[in-house]
Formats: C-alpha cells, sequence, structure tokens
C-alpha cells in the first residue's frame, strides 16, 4: 500500500507547469528548428552500423581464429591498454585489473 | 531517367512508401556505407546504384531505414542477401525469408542477390560464406532453395559464384556447370563476381579465362569487382583472400573488361567492406568501372537485361 | 509401402563435419576438404576459421565499444573470443548477437575486478536495441494537455518501442558515458544509477534519472496509471519532482501513447 495519496488537482499542476516549461524551452523559429533537425537526422543516419553483417573475409594476415594457444594467462596485462585504469571510484574498488595467480 | 519522373512517381499511399522506379542498367555502383550518406547527397549529378547488405536493414526501424529511405529516393539499390545459407543441406529458416519478402516489398529494389554457399549449421550462425560440394545431390537441394526463395519473394534472384579457399574431394562437377545448371532448373539470374573468379582460379590453378568462357554470361544480371588480400598456402603458393579491403587488382580490371566486352554492360558493383575509404576513393573505382561500360556501351545490352 | 525411389534424396551432410572444427582451433581439418591436385588443406580451412571468429569478434567490439575502450582492444579480443566459442551467434542479424555477452562478462574471471562492466555491457546492448526498435512516433505534449483534468488519475502510458530502463548498482551509466567516445576518463562517484534510454528524432539517448523520477517511469512502463505511478516516486523519493518527471519524460521520447480509463481511445 502506497503511503502517499496523489490529487487530481495535484496531477494537473504539474501537467500545467511541465507543459509551459516544454513550450518555453523552444527559442527557435520553426524554421530554424527544421534546419536544425534536418541536419541531425543527417548526422544520424550517417553513422556506421553495429554488428552489420558482410560478405568479406577477414583479412589474411589475422591468426585470432587459428591460434591453438589462448593467451587467458596473460590477459590481465592486456587491460593496460584501456580506460580502465584511469577510472577511479573513490571508496569503491578502483578499475585497474589485478593479475590472477592461477591460470584457468 | 528524367527528373520529373521520378518526383512524380514519389507518392506516400497511407504508412506504406513508394520509390521511382529508376534502372541501374548500364551503370557503376558501390556498396551503401551509412558514413558515406552526407557525402553522396552532398555530391551533385548521376552517381550509379547502391547495394547493400539486407540483413543489415532488417530491424523493425530507426536510422538504418531512414538512411536507405534517403538512398532509395534517388537511386536504384540493390539488395544482396549474405546469410540465407541456400547451400546449406538444411531447410532454409522461414523467418529470415519472410524478413527477406518484407525488404524486398518495402524496398523495391532493382536488384536481388543473394550467394553460392551456407553460413548456417543446425542452429549456429557462423557469419562466413562457406563453401560446399557440386554435386548431383547438393545440385538438387541448392535448386529446391532457390525455388523456395523465389517463390517468396515473388521474383527471380540473381546468385553469386563464390570465393572459395578448399574443393570438396567429393565433388563431382565443375563450379560453372553447377552453376549453369542452377540457373538452367530455377531461372534464376547470375551475379558474376569477377574478383572471386581471379580468386579462385589463383587458389584452385585453373585458368580464370577458362572459366569465364564456361561461364553463362547471357544469365549475368549484376558484376561485382572488389580487393583481395594475399596469403599463402601449406605449400607456400600464393592463396588469395577475398577481403573486400582494398581497390581492385589489375588483373581483376582485365577480366572484367574482357567480361564486358563479350557480355556487354551489366550493372557492376564496387564492393569495399572493410577498411572503408573516404567517399572520394570509393567512387573513384566506379568511376573506372563507369568507364569501361561506356566504352562497350550499345553492346547488346538489350538482350541481356536480367533481374 | 513405400520404396526407396520415392523417398528424398538423402542430403549429403557435409555441413557438419565441415563446420565441426571451423571454431576449435586445435581439431584437426575435416577429411572431406582438399587442397587442388591433392596440396594440403590446413591453411586452407584456417582462412574460414579466421573469418569466422575474427568477424565475430568484429561483431562484438562494434556493439560494444565502451566495454572495448574500457579493457584496451587486446583484453577485449580475448574475452570476446571467448565468448564466441561458448555461445556462437543462432540468429543471421548480426545486430541481434551479444545478448549473453554481459552474463558471460559476469563469469569471466579477468574482469572480476571491474564489477561494473557487464552493467556498461548491458547499456550497450539495449543501445542497440533502441537504434533498431521500430518506428512511432513520440507522446506529443499537445496530446497531454489535451487530457481533462479529471481523467489525469488513471492516464496510462505507453511506452515508445525504442525506450527502455536500466538500473545498476555501479556508476555504469556515467561509466558508459565516459568510454562510449572519445572524451577523457577520471573519477567517478561510486554510487548506483538508473536510466532512461531512448530515441527520439532517430538519435538515441542514455540520460541518468533520479531515483524518484526512475521509480515513476518505471512504474509508468509497468502499466500503472498517473496518480499511483507519482505515489509511488514519491514514496521512493520525498524530493521527487513530478512536473520535472512529467516534462522530462515527454522531451526524452519515453512514451508514444496515452490511453484513458474511460474511453480507451489513444492519444498520440
Amino acid at each position: 500500500m502506497l503511503r502517499t495519496s496523489v490529487t487530481t488537482a495535484l496531477l494537473a499542476g504539474a501537467v500545467t507547469t511541465a507543459l509551459a516549461t516544454l513550450a518555453s524551452a523552444a527559442p527557435l523559429t520553426q524554421a530554424e528548428a527544421d534546419a536544425a533537425m534536418a541536419a541531425k537526422k543527417e548526422k544520424c543516419y550517417g553513422v556506421a552500423l553495429k554488428g552489420q553483417n558482410d560478405c568479406a573475409a577477414g583479412p589474411g594476415t589475422t591468426c585470432q581464429g587459428t591460434s591453438m594457444k589462448d593467451f587467458q594467462g596473460n590477459a590481465w596485462k592486456f587491460v593496460q591498454g584501456g580506460t580502465c585504469a584511469s577510472l577511479e571510484l573513490p571508496g569503491g574498488r578502483h578499475g585497474s585489473l589485478m593479475p590472477l595467480d592461477r591460470d584457468i | 531517367m528524367a527528373k520529373a519522373e521520378m518526383t512524380s512517381s514519389l507518392l506516400e499511399t497511407g504508412a506504406a512508401l513508394r520509390f521511382p522506379r529508376i534502372s541501374p542498367a548500364g551503370q557503376a555502383g558501390t556498396s551503401f556505407k551509412p558514413e558515406h550518406l552526407a557525402a553522396i547527397i552532398a555530391e551533385s549529378g548521376p552517381q550509379g546504384f547502391f547495394e547493400v547488405h539486407a540483413e543489415n536493414y532488417m530491424g523493425a526501424g530507426g536510422p538504418p531505414h531512414r538512411a536507405l529511405e534517403r538512398i532509395r529516393r534517388d537511386y536504384p539499390v540493390s539488395l544482396h542477401g549474405v546469410c540465407m545459407s541456400l547451400g546449406g543441406p538444411q531447410p532454409l529458416d522461414r523467418e529470415h525469408l519472410a524478413r527477406f519478402k518484407t525488404l524486398v516489398d518495402r524496398y523495391e529494389p532493382a536488384l536481388v542477390s543473394e550467394h553460392l554457399a551456407w553460413s548456417t549449421h543446425l542452429d549456429t550462425y557462423l557469419n562466413d560464406l562457406l563453401p560446399l560440394p557440386y554435386t548431383a545431390a547438393t545440385l538438387s537441394h541448392v535448386c529446391d532453395h532457390i525455388d523456395e526463395m523465389q517463390t517468396a519473394i515473388g521474383r527471380p534472384i540473381l546468385l553469386e559464384n563464390p570465393s572459395t579457399y578448399v574443393l570438396f574431394k567429393d565433388s563431382s562437377m565443375s563450379e560453372t556447370e553447377f552453376i549453369s545448371e542452377i540457373s538452367r532448373r530455377t531461372g534464376c539470374g547470375l551475379l558474376l563476381d569477377v574478383n572471386n573468379v581471379f580468386v579462385s582460379a589463383t587458389n584452385h590453378g585453373f585458368s580464370a579465362l577458362d572459366y569465364l568462357r564456361d561461364f553463362p554470361l547471357s544469365k549475368v544480371g549484376e558484376i561485382h569487382l572488389a580487393g583481395h588480400a594475399e596469403q599463402a598456402d601449406d605449400e607456400g603458393d600464393l592463396l588469395l583472400i577475398d577481403s573486400h579491403d582494398g581497390p581492385v587488382a589489375d588483373a581483376v580490371w582485365r577480366l572484367y573488361e574482357i567480361v564486358i566486352a563479350r557480355r556487354g554492360p551489366a550493372p557492376t558493383l564496387i564492393e569495399w567492406d572493410s577498411q572503408i575509404p573516404d567517399w572520394p576513393v570509393l567512387r573513384a573505382e566506379a568511376l573506372a568501372a563507369q568507364a569501361i561500360l561506356d566504352r562497350h556501351a550499345g553492346h547488346r545490352e538489350a538482350s541481356h537485361a536480367h533481374g | 509401402m513405400p520404396t526407396a525411389d520415392i523417398l528424398p534424396l538423402p542430403r549429403a551432410d557435409f555441413a557438419g563435419p565441415f563446420s565441426a572444427a571451423l571454431l576449435f582451433p586445435d581439431a584437426e581439418t575435416p577429411a572431406l576438404v582438399t587442397g587442388p591436385r591433392g596440396k594440403r588443406a590446413e591453411k586452407r580451412y584456417d582462412v574460414y576459421r579466421n573469418n569466422v571468429t575474427v568477424s565475430l569478434i568484429a561483431a562484438l567490439a562494434s556493439i560494444f565499444p565502451a566495454v572495448e575502450r574500457i579493457t584496451g582492444p587486446d583484453f577485449f579480443r580475448a574475452m570476446a573470443r571467448f565468448h564466441i566459442r561458448e555461445t556462437p551467434p543462432t540468429s543471421p542479424l548480426l545486430f541481434d548477437y551479444g545478448r549473453n555477452f554481459a552474463d558471460f562478462i559476469d563469469r569471466y574471471a579477468y574482469a572480476q575486478d571491474m564489477p561494473w562492466l557487464s552493467d556498461v555491457a548491458r547499456i550497450e546492448r539495449l543501445w542497440l536495441d533502441s537504434y533498431h526498435a521500430a518506428d512511432a512516433p513520440v507522446l506529443a505534449a499537445e496530446a497531454l494537455a489535451a487530457v481533462p483534468p479529471d481523467d489525469l488519475p488513471a492516464l496510462r502510458f505507453q511506452p515508445h518501442p525504442a525506450a527502455r530502463l536500466v538500473s545498476s548498482p555501479h556508476p555504469a551509466i556515467t561509466i558508459f558515458a565516459m568510454n562510449r567516445g572519445s572524451g577523457p576518463v577520471g573519477r567517478v562517484e561510486n554510487q548506483s544509477e538508473h536510466g532512461l534510454i531512448a530515441r527520439i528524432d532517430d538519435e538515441v539517448t542514455v540520460r541518468r534519472l533520479h531515483s524518484g523520477v526512475f521509480a515513476f517511469l518505471r512504474a509508468l512502463f509497468d502499466g500503472d496509471p498517473l496518480a499511483a505511478a507519482a505515489a509511488t516516486a514519491l514514496d521512493a523519493d520525498a524530493a521527487f519532482d513530478l512536473p520535472g518527471a512529467i516534462g522530462e519524460m515527454i522531451s526524452a521520447g519515453a512514451f508514444s501513447h496515452i490511453r484513458t480509463e474511460a474511453d480507451h481511445v489513444e492519444h498520440a
């Protein structure tokens, strides 16, 4: 059971305030807004797709699919190339990885 | 096509977008990459046609559809499927067929194509165009699959010859015999990938010219050109990889000109899928193909309209 | 009685043996393939192995760019490769891949000191779902303005197809936002975070929400009417700003329709 009850008047007031705030936040003329929108849209559509299907073969020089030796034992070292070590979480765990003693 | 005609056929009927009919006949095109959209729009004048991988537009909505609608408004579009798995022994994925049909209905592409390859085994999608043995049994099931796809989408497809790195001990037919027979039985057209011919010829030690001599050029409705990479096989001999990551090789250009001289101009596409260059670089490759097409304009083209 | 010649042709099962070794580098090259004129097929078959694994790693990297930036590409590729072997795609649509990646990260031994990493992956997966979600108009302010005050308490909101709520016990949204682009990475307050992923004008945005606003939207997404959702939010956060929350959900494109109890008519 909710402790708070919300009245029709409270809701009506909140909706009126919200809509007034939204209306006042649009200083552009319609033409300016349309132009800004068109430019933004083209920018949004012109982004490389993520997870795309292709019919190209992988470049011949890589061998990640054929290596017999997995590099898990050294995996902690590789995190040095990322931003993880720069993340600071005060009072919490530091972002950087510790090497694991065991090899799994 | 006249601009007025294109505009007048641009209707909106309810929610369904209708697009102009624009023919890619005699034109060179490129893979469409959304990152090129702004440059394509900014450029004026005719730019040939664009090909997309069908699967990338099988989402329900969002920016990919806005980009493809924008392109389709002004240019012919070729819908190129990469994972129907026509060459696999298992039944086609009905859901995927339905998605493909929805896309054909939505964008009214000028060309529709798929591969002589497979990529799904049981429930696993392997994301590569895998090879198949060429036997009476595989011929029969590939033809069944093409019949099923053509029936589902209500139009013929163009089937693309693969590039391959291994052969099957069981194969009892040549690739050109196999493909000719598929086209004869199913009525499908063919997408001749000249780079694939060169890659496979090098990898398996046959003559690309012999392959092209045996290939039913009259069925070809589209041509692909792409770059390849070099690697070595177990014996240290050259093994070419169909990498689509660079310009078309000189040898492939020469084979292409031989094909066009014999067949007449066919819509020709430059495929470039990784290490994608800036638009002008890709466009320049298409213009090089266009120059060859233009040199042979008027050659027998009318009798070969396909797709 | 069935006879042999009316049974369908047995379909040569080349796909089983061919695919069996694709994801396993130490498996033998399938015996059914060869090079030309009896040449060996090991390195030739490896081209297919390489294509499958490398292309799927690339697909995961494109779906999870913030995770890759956080871990660095080498760590990411190692982690992705294990995931691909354990959970290869079952849909041919690669933009649908990676739904189990966050759970995999939770179990991945070398990611244990980044307990927030899996939630960053969850946000990235939801981002792509939002990107590809069905098109629908977002709820216009005018539609809300037209509702008679007496209908407001029972008003229900239909979530936009591209809208998703996220919640993490870690500052996963801030870490996501820092790493999704190429900007600087630094100090992050260690706290739980809530957010809304939505698509407006075809642009996917991820925004953080105060706990009250999150409770409000969670209730509306669950189908609660406006009065009940507002009460839930006030219970969760005494400082809950109802007008601010309504304005935020409209401008973010969280909803597509409203429905009043009386007429069951939808207003866009």
